[in-house]
């Protein structure tokens, strides 16, 4: 299967071509070459797909094949990093996910971004990133993933800042990047520990299941816990960054000030999962060495996403809700991978996230471009702008209508089934974590609605200029992810991605099904009470949480802590105080070396007036104490 | 003749050729031709050094010849390469070429500023071809003194104080490093300087604990060692680009070069025994150095900041004492080398325009100079260890290869060195949002024009070699390694 080469170097090519020459093409051959390299793309994506799952089955048993892989940098005796493809289930799978993704914002940004300046250099940026993320899901070693993980924020930091002369984008995309550097700090480190200990960089050998080569790291303790649960823990943190996990989350409702095209395929389809793919790479590592640290993913899982969903309640801005939303429900991927098992049924939470991942990625792909296609429509992104769109933009409502039904979990859209095996799972694993997360999933279904009925019910807004459905570019792609939105969930999905690679047969709990269902149903008939149509309970809400609305609609202060941190403390006590020491203290300890010589060479320079009495005297002086001094003593 | 002396020949023929030449399009015309051969010569150097390491030849150093020239003390001039001299050697040519296209338009006194800078390239040409211990040092201070002058003529801002400051330290510290090249010749009683010969005649420990501390000392200063680094802020925003460029793309790097040829490979044992304390302030200075980048609004100042980051970084690298840390040093010196000259050319390209070196007095300049900007940023990356640039190559090879000691000072002291990653991309990024993007600042900027052929020129090269590196390590890493390898046996 060489030529999934391909779908690396296209997107690469596609950006070095519209990188050098962009600004001398033409909007429309650049976006040609964008989009065209994309296609092509996707359906070598969809071949290999088709050709994996088919034929590279032995035994029942998915097999991974690595068609290429070449040396690319020697460390030391036994480890190096190599540059190759790895194709095995979940890395297949995100090949499909991101190739579709990608492929339908391209289409859509030919509408959406029309005319805007720059539009070369943002279609380069779109390829760069598709290349970065395929390398990632595709990367045969954890060095490899990390330096795709890296040119992935690169990527992520370009498209944030793409308008760099608003001061609020420039902010942004450097708030993401150097919080998700943070992070990928600890997951550097994770490499180090974890390759020191194991001499290796390869997926291949970490994840065999072998426990030969943990042994040493194992028995080597640090603070009393073992190295390998410290790298594990530490690649997880990194994983948390990209993933948006609590505390790490605060760059991504920022992160909404890059284009809305670029916020459906990087900040909710593909990059912001790159932490549950990491996870789940290695989750072999994790399920059968160090479980503490997949309950650590458990509990931040749990944890992110009913903070994020209560945060979402209270968000005007339509895209933060959405954004809020994403990392709610990565929080979901999470906790799935968190409690999952190896073997048999054990696995359904390895199972579900994956599901989840897919379903969410087209539902929520399909949820901006709708807000993107909203934004366009209103020029605002303030709920309190929008309101009884419906009949303008009859496509936009129908396919966001079926988004929200599916995030909701209503049957039979895709989420529904996804989100039901998560949850089947979450209650597999304690009964408390089961109710937790189906009270975020009520909460889901409640905030998505309010959001829908705000944008397209409720009281019509004054406009400049009547909002009108958008062109096809923009509309084609809305059905088109639409049709996973409603039919992914039919998919056998036990059959392609598992823990253990085996097929497994799903089996509906309808208890869990059952309960999630009605909790959704309810949230959205308060939705509906409260925003479908204009009324006075509306207004009352937040008056009636008081301070919890106010908390939340501060995001729970948690951007005052960061602020606090690096601006009082970083900044201004730690660096202010490096700079200041540097300059007076180290640098005044030369200086005063400089002026004590100096002052000295002032004092004795008076010795050598070149006045001949002067120096006969000191002469005649000097031969008489040395006189005296031979004679007395 | 052994070809390697054409290194040192060509840069004074250029300055013999520049005596008798008159016009500026001729000084320009000898600059441009010399500095071009130089480049063709290394590239011949290379190409040359692969092909014989290829056919099987494992000699620590190839292409030897020596010649004495002082009899009484037996000092020699020796000349011969291994993988680090030769990426070092390629270093500089590029280097001097590029410089000399960025110097395009230096007024006044244009033949007398070329001159001090090939007097300057001779210097350094000399040191990395040369192997014995006493002409290397001579080389040294070749390369030294003209900076003196670039600086007090040609500087800006308070050039006489950063001159002085300079080579007064610089001076100083060349004296220890003497006493210890003495020491090293009679303590080992060798009837040579030559290291290969040195290498042979190891120094009983407690001379080794003496004489190693005055010669990593005596390099380490040239290297930026925390805390005697302070003449590099004020000398590099003082100088002119070019020899800003030239400074600390190669100047710097013969500190650390001179570090591990020298100080590490001929007392190794020292070496092992007193690493640990100049591991702790070359690792102090690591993160120091950044987070005093963070405060500085002078761009010349951050990139001076950084540069000490990053040269300590180098040393931290040679200290950590394993093949694959010093590859990564190596590696490191080629790639900070590229991006800080890279960086100093585009800061001069824009104080050239904008007359001020201050972010805060700018603002969205992108838009205005997109070349110059997208430039910058393409720096910036590589200086922050973005992967496909060489920074990431260089800073990764050195924390795997530091990771490989096993004990806890050096790990924790490794953690600490990655923690620089994170701190860097903070005053890159916040110096790129600060002067480039955003809006348009000052109105006065709003008609100035991008940068001329001769600039990019300068720009495209050094950028070229930076993705050369991040993309394609692997012949690099190879050559460098393989030396190592030898290096290390030796020494042990």
């Amino acid at each position: 299967m060489e030529y999934t080469l391909f779908i690396l170097l296209l997107p690469l090519t596609s950006f070095i071509l519209l990188g050098l020459f962009g600004i001398k093409l033409s909007h429309k051959i650049s976006g040609l070459i964008g989009t065209g390299s994309l296609l092509i793309m996707a359906q070598l994506s969809y071949v290999a797909a088709f050709s994996y799952f088919t034929t590279q089955r032995i035994d029942a048993v998915f097999q991974t094949v690595i068609p290429i892989n070449v040396l690319w940098l020697k460390m030391g005796t036994n480890l190096h990093i190599d540059m190759g493809i790895l194709l095995d289930p979940i890395s297949v799978m995100m090949l499909v996910v991101i190739s579709t993704v990608s492929l339908m914002v391209h289409i859509y940004s030919l509408g959406y971004m029309k005319g805007e300046k720059g539009f070369q250099r943002y279609y380069a940026f779109l390829s760069l990133f598709t290349f970065s993320m395929m390398g990632l899901v595709l990367s045969t070693n954890i060095f490899q993933m990390y330096i795709f993980w890296e040119l992935v924020g690169v990527s992520s930091y370009l498209l944030i800042g793409f308008y760099y002369t608003k001061p609020s984008a420039v902010a942004a995309a450097k708030k993401a990047f150097i919080v998700t550097r943070f992070a990928d700090m600890f997951f550097l480190i994770g490499i180090l520990v974890l390759s020191y200990f194991t001499q290796t960089f390869d997926f291949g050998t970490l994840t065999s299941g072998d426990s030969s080569i943990f042994q040493q790291a194992i028995s080597a303790q640090f603070l009393g816990t073992s190295a390998l649960v410290w790298a594990m823990a530490l690649i997880f943190i990194g994983g948390t960054g990209k993933s948006a996990m609590f505390p790490l989350h605060i760059w991504l409702p920022d992160a909404m000030e890059g284009p809305t095209p670029v916020s459906a395929l990087i900040h909710a389809a593909t990059m912001v999962v790159a932490g549950v793919y990491l996870v789940a790479r290695l989750f072999p590592v994790y399920v059968l060495f160090t479980p503490e640290v997949l309950q650590g993913v458990a509990y931040v899982g749990a944890f992110t996403s009913m903070f994020a969903a209560l945060i979402a309640m209270v968000q005007t801005d339509i895209k933060r809700v959405l954004a809020f939303s994403t990392i709610s429900q990565i929080g979901f991927m999470m906790v799935a991978l968190g409690v999952s098992k190896l073997e048999g049924h054990h696995g359904l939470g390895y199972m579900a996230s994956m599901f989840h991942l897919y379903t969410h990625a087209m539902f929520k792909a399909l949820l901006f471009l709708g807000a993107g296609s909203v934004i366009h429509a209103v020029h605002s992104n303030e709920m309190e702008n929008m309101g009884g769109l419906r009949k303008h933009m009859p496509v936009t409502h129908l396919t966001f209508l079926i988004a929200c039904l599916a995030i909701a979990g209503i049957p039979p859209f895709s989420g529904f089934f996804s989100k039901d095996e998560i949850l089947s799972a979450t209650y597999h694993f304690s009964t408390g974590m089961g109710i937790w997360m189906t009270v975020v999933a009520a909460l889901t279904a409640f905030y998505m609605f309010r959001l829908y009925f705000s944008i397209f019910w409720g009281k019509e807004k004054q406009h400049a200029h009547t909002p009108h459905e958008s062109p096809k570019s923009m509309t084609f792609p809305l059905v088109f992810l639409a049709i996973p939105t409603i039919l992914g969930g039919l998919i056998p999905f036990g059959q392609f991605v598992t823990a253990n690679r085996a097929p497994y047969a799903i089996h509906m709990n309808w208890m869990v099904a059952g309960v999630s269902v009605v909790v959704a149903v309810v949230a959205i008939f308060i939705a509906s009470r409260l925003y479908q149509y204009p009324n006075k309970r509306t207004a009352t809400v937040p008056t009636a949480l008081r301070g919890f609305h106010k908390a939340a609609s501060h995001r729970f202060y948690m951007d005052e802590v960061y602020l606090f941190i690096t601006k009082k403390i970083l900044f201004n006590g730690v660096s202010r105080v490096f700079a200041w020491f540097d300059r007076h203290v180290v640098d005044g300890f030369i200086n005063g070396i400089a002026s004590v010589t100096d002052w000295f060479s002032v004092r004795i320079r008076g010795f050598q007036s070149g006045e001949i009495q002067w120096y006969a005297w000191v002469f005649l002086f000097g031969t008489l104490l040395i006189t005296a001094l031979i004679l007395f003593v | 003749m052994n070809f390697l002396s054409l290194f040192v020949l060509l840069p004074l023929l250029m300055i013999l050729a520049l005596f008798v030449v008159r016009s500026r399009k001729q000084i320009l015309g000898v600059m441009v031709t010399g500095s071009s051969l130089l480049v063709l010569l290394s590239a011949y150097l290379a190409y040359h050094y692969i092909a014989v390491r290829n056919s099987g030849n494992t000699d620590s150093m190839l292409f030897t010849a020596s010649l004495s020239w002082f009899k009484p003390l037996n000092i020699q001039y020796a000349v011969g390469v291994d993988g680090v001299s030769v990426v070092m050697l390629c270093l500089s040519s590029v280097i001097v070429f590029t410089g000399t296209f960025v110097s395009w338009k230096i007024a006044p006194l244009t033949k007398e500023f070329f001159l001090w800078y090939c007097l300057l390239a001779t210097g350094v040409y000399g040191f990395f071809i040369t192997l014995d211990l006493f002409t290397l040092f001579l080389f040294y201070e070749t390369a030294l003194i003209p900076m003196y002058l670039l600086i007090g003529v040609w500087g800006s801002g308070p050039k006489a104080y950063s001159a002085m400051k300079l080579t007064l330290m610089l001076m100083g510290s060349s004296m220890i490093l003497l006493v210890g090249i003495l020491g090293i010749y009679f303590g080992s009683g060798a009837t040579s300087m030559h290291i290969s010969e040195l290498v042979h005649h190891p120094m009983a420990a407690e001379q080794q604990y003496f004489f190693f501390t005055l010669t990593f000392f005596g390099f380490g200063v040239l290297g930026a060692l925390f805390p005697f680094h302070t003449w590099s802020p004020d000398g590099h925003a003082s100088a002119p680009t070019a020899v800003s460029m030239l400074h600390a793309g190669v100047l710097m790097k013969l500190g650390g070069y001179g570090c591990f040829r020298i100080a590490i490979q001929l007392m190794p044992m020292a070496a092992e025994r007193l690493s640990p304390i100049f591991l702790l302030l070359t690792g102090i200075g690591v993160v120091y150095g950044a987070f005093a980048a963070i405060r500085q609004t002078d761009l010349k100042y951050i990139n001076a900041y950084s540069s000490v980051s990053h040269c300590n970084l180098v040393l931290f690298a040679i200290l950590m004492l394993t093949q694959t840390s010093m590859t990564g040093a190596v590696l490191q010196m080629l790639s900070h080398g590229l991006i800080t000259a890279l960086f100093f050319a585009l800061i001069g390209m824009i104080y050239g325009r904008t007359h001020t070196r201050l972010i805060t007095e700018m603002g969205g300049l992108m838009k205005i100079m997109p070349f110059l900007g997208v430039s910058f940023v393409i720096a910036g990356f590589s200086n922050i260890g973005v992967p496909g640039l060489s920074g990431f190559v260089a800073e990764m090879t050195i924390f795997v290869g530091s990771f490989e000691n096993g004990d806890l000072f050096r790990r924790v002291l490794t953690i600490a060195a990655v923690t620089s990653i994170v701190v860097g991309a903070v005053y890159i990024l916040r110096s790129i949002g600060r002067f480039l993007q955003g809006p348009l600042q000052n109105e006065g900027h709003g008609k100035l024009d991008d940068a001329h052929w001769y600039e990019r020129l300068a720009v495209v090269t050094l950028i070229a070699g930076i993705l050369y590196i991040g993309s394609f390590p692997t012949g690099v890493a190879e050559i460098i390694s393989d030396s190592f390898g030898s290096l290390l046996q030796v020494a042990k």
